[in-house]
């Protein structure tokens, strides 16, 4: 018998602000999976991502979550090191958090600098998140969420920002860390690259929910047609 | 749903007022009182033609007391308006620091004088308790508004000290930052004026050298004072603040102090208490409620409301007609520069000051108060709106007119609704500093509240203070209230510069 899924969506309304966003959707999502979610903008991806990260932040026991919000939600006046280190923020007390804030050791620089050096941000560490370019603050973000680690990665256009070459990369770092990923992308090649299952999304609905071995780069087209 | 009430339209609102302004200018009294104005007024202009520096000491020493007195009113307000905007949120914080702020800063000199004397901790905490209600708003607010997608993006358990600490405090650190410094600048105006109820301070030097028509040697201290003030935003930096700061507390230190005697605050607070109450006589608070409510705070509410309604029509003529002098396109270059001075003096001088100095020329009437509270508002609505229409111009149609039809045809329609904010938010500022100006003579709130102090009834000036504080929020109320109804809403009124502050 296969383990049971993470979380299941059967047949449900998801909505967005009080507005039905999208209709009839029934997933799953099962440990060692990698969902992409596919489909033009304001089909509905960022929707579905929060009603997954809801459902999963509802579980009892909830798994580790890390997250790169679209909006990656930097503090631009702290430092490199200082947001990375966020991701962790709940795994001390708040006085140890003060203490890092104002002085971190050489020990928890330390820590965090596998995560910085993954993404291609050494030497950056001090810098004031305000200084740096489009790309390099994604960067931070992904950062943060290699730092945390954990069971479950959600992550909304996680690589938008960066330079198409290093994209690839990138994501591999994510997929090196984390077991479990839902991500919504824009890219269906690197989609099919990355992902295990590809969710499309269109007309309020689910179009597409297939394992990414079984699809080709023009059925996904299709989804952006029309 | 319940159906929204109809916009309130400006040309109501605008009848609404011109109407209470007719009526406030048949009640006030507008007298010339002074037997000849003109000649006290050419000796006071040869006295601002030759200043008389004859004192340097005194005049350092002043100057030097008037910034220490400032930095450690508004240092000790900030720390406690911070720590108390963390509370702001639960009812009794939040009414603690509405009391505190609806009480001027002169009030608090004149109460705090029976209990810290006439020394530094009085002028310190005059200015730090009303400070600290006032920061303890304004930062609350400012948190509250920090991005929220940091706060967001953090791990779900985050314990909330740590949550505030790293994503909502240093997103909102520059702009509690500004507006310190920003509340630094009042915090002067306010350390001169208190110099008026006696604490050794600029305004100090100028009350006795006009009393005693030395104008010369007054014009010398409003000379220091403006040349204090108008620099402020060169000489005053966040950097050096430690350094202010630490020079400040070295100068209080060394100032004496009055000897107070123990059990002062006991006194005045068994003081406070009124008087038939005091005697046991529980059957007599009636009456004596009714005399105090009917006998001073009912005039000194009827001559506030009468004088501020006329201050604020002057402001709102003064802002309409002068927000064009410092736009560009309107008058020039050099129009636009020496209009920005005009309106830098008018407000960078308090209007208390002003009051003071034109009661001189004028004697004892609502006239001076009016002319102050009016130049010292209008100017500042003046400037705000002046620096919308300003940055208005670069995006105007290329063939857009120039001058005066600029101002009427382009600008004044374009700033309507700011002009109405402002003016409403002014509106309670008037009001407050209209009780105030009692202090000088003027039969307002103030003046009652100054002879209850001058003959020791701690109690009735206590009941007269809450009278005046509650009058303010009842005119804050209406002023929200209206704008509500107006739909206006000053976008950025707070946070597009610290100047704006001022208006909110």
């Amino acid at each position: 018998m296969p383990p049971a899924p993470l979380l299941r969506f059967e047949d449900e309304t998801l909505s967005w602000d009080g507005m039905a966003v999208l209709e009839q959707v029934t997933l799953a999502l099962s440990r060692g999976e990698r969902l992409v979610l596919l489909g033009r903008s304001g089909s509905g991806k960022s929707t579905l991502l929060n009603a997954i990260r809801l459902r999963l932040e509802a579980a009892r026991p909830a798994p580790r979550l890390a997250l790169v919000p679209q909006d990656p939600g930097l503090v631009p006046q702290l430092s490199v090191f200082h947001n990375v280190w966020m991701g962790r923020l709940d795994d001390h007390s708040a006085a140890r958090g003060l203490r890092v804030l104002l002085r971190p050791s050489r020990i928890e620089r330390d820590r965090a600098a596998p995560a910085i050096a993954r993404v291609g941000l050494t030497g950056l560490e001090r810098r004031r998140v305000a200084s740096l370019s489009g790309g390099q603050k994604q960067r931070t973000a992904l950062a943060r969420a290699l730092l945390r680690g954990g069971e479950v990665l959600i992550a909304d256009e996680p690589v938008s920002a960066v330079d198409p070459r290093q994209s690839g990369d990138l994501l591999a770092a994510l997929a090196d860390r984390f077991d479990t990923m839902v991500l919504a992308l824009h890219d269906p090649a690197r989609a099919l690259a990355l992902g295990t299952r590809i969710i499309g999304v269109a007309a309020g609905r689910i179009a597409i929910d297939r394992p990414a071995s079984a699809l080709s780069l023009a059925d996904l087209h299709a989804l952006y047609e029309g | 749903m319940a159906a929204r009430p109809r916009r309130l339209r400006a040309s109501r609102v605008l009848a609404g007022f011109g109407l209470a302004t007719l009526v406030a200018l048949i009640l006030a009294d507008l007298e010339l009182a002074h037997p000849d104005p003109w000649l006290t007024l050419r000796r006071i202009g040869a006295g601002l033609a030759a200043p008389d520096f004859g004192d340097p000491g005194a005049l350092a020493y002043a100057a030097a007391l008037t910034v220490a007195f400032a930095i450690c009113g508004v240092f000790a307000g900030a720390v406690s308006g911070f720590v108390l905007s963390f509370g702001y949120a639960w009812g009794p914080v939040r009414g603690l620091c509405i009391a505190v702020r609806s009480v001027h800063e002169l009030f608090w000199a004149l109460l705090l004088l029976g209990i810290t004397g006439l020394g530094p901790l009085t002028g310190v905490l005059a200015i730090a308790l009303p400070y600290a209600g006032i920061f303890a708003k304004v930062f609350a607010e400012y948190l509250a508004e920090a991005d929220p997608a940091a706060a967001r993006a953090l791990p779900r358990r985050t314990p909330p000290l740590s949550r505030l600490l790293w994503s909502r405090l240093p997103l909102a650190l520059p702009e509690l930052g500004a507006y310190t410094l920003y509340r630094l600048e009042c915090g002067l105006r306010s350390s001169a004026v208190l110099g008026f109820v006696g604490l050794p301070t600029l305004g100090y030097l100028l009350e006795t050298d006009f009393r005693q028509a030395h104008y010369g040697a007054a014009a010398a201290s409003l000379a220091v004072y403006l040349a204090l003030i108008l620099p402020i935003r060169h000489w005053m930096r966040l950097r050096l603040a430690p350094l202010w700061l630490g020079a400040s507390v070295w100068l209080l230190a060394r100032h004496p102090a009055p000897p107070m005697g123990d059990g002062a605050l006991l006194r005045f607070l068994s003081d406070a208490v009124p008087a038939p109450i005091r005697a046991g006589d529980w059957a007599g608070l009636g009456p004596w409620l009714g005399r105090m409510l009917g006998e001073q705070a009912l005039p000194g509410i009827v001559a506030t409301l009468i004088l501020s309604q006329v201050a604020l029509a002057l402001a709102a003529a003064i802002a309409v007609t002068g927000f064009p002098l410092i736009v560009t396109r309107v008058t020039g270059r050099a129009g636009a520069l020496a209009g920005h001075l005009v309106l830098v003096l008018a407000r960078s001088v308090p209007d208390y000051m002003l009051a003071f100095l034109i009661l001189q020329v004028t004697g004892p009437s609502m006239l001076p108060a009016i002319l102050a509270l009016g130049l010292h508002n209008g100017a500042i609505i003046a400037h705000l709106m002046g620096r919308q229409g300003d940055a208005m111009t670069a995006r105007l149609r290329p063939d857009a007119p120039r001058g005066l039809r600029l101002a009427a045809w382009e600008l004044m329609p374009r700033l309507s609704g700011n002009f109405f904010a402002l003016c409403l938010y002014r509106w309670e500022i008037i009001v407050r500093d209209s009780a105030i100006l009692g202090l000088l003579g003027i039969a307002t709130l103030g003046f009652y509240v100054d002879a209850a102090v001058q003959e020791l009834r701690t109690d009735r000036a206590v009941l007269l203070l809450v009278v005046s504080a509650l009058l303010t929020l009842g005119i804050d109320g209406l002023s929200g209230w209206i704008r509500g109804r107006m739909r206006i809403t000053a976008p950025g009124m707070r946070k597009a510069e610290p100047e704006a502050v001022e208006a909110a």
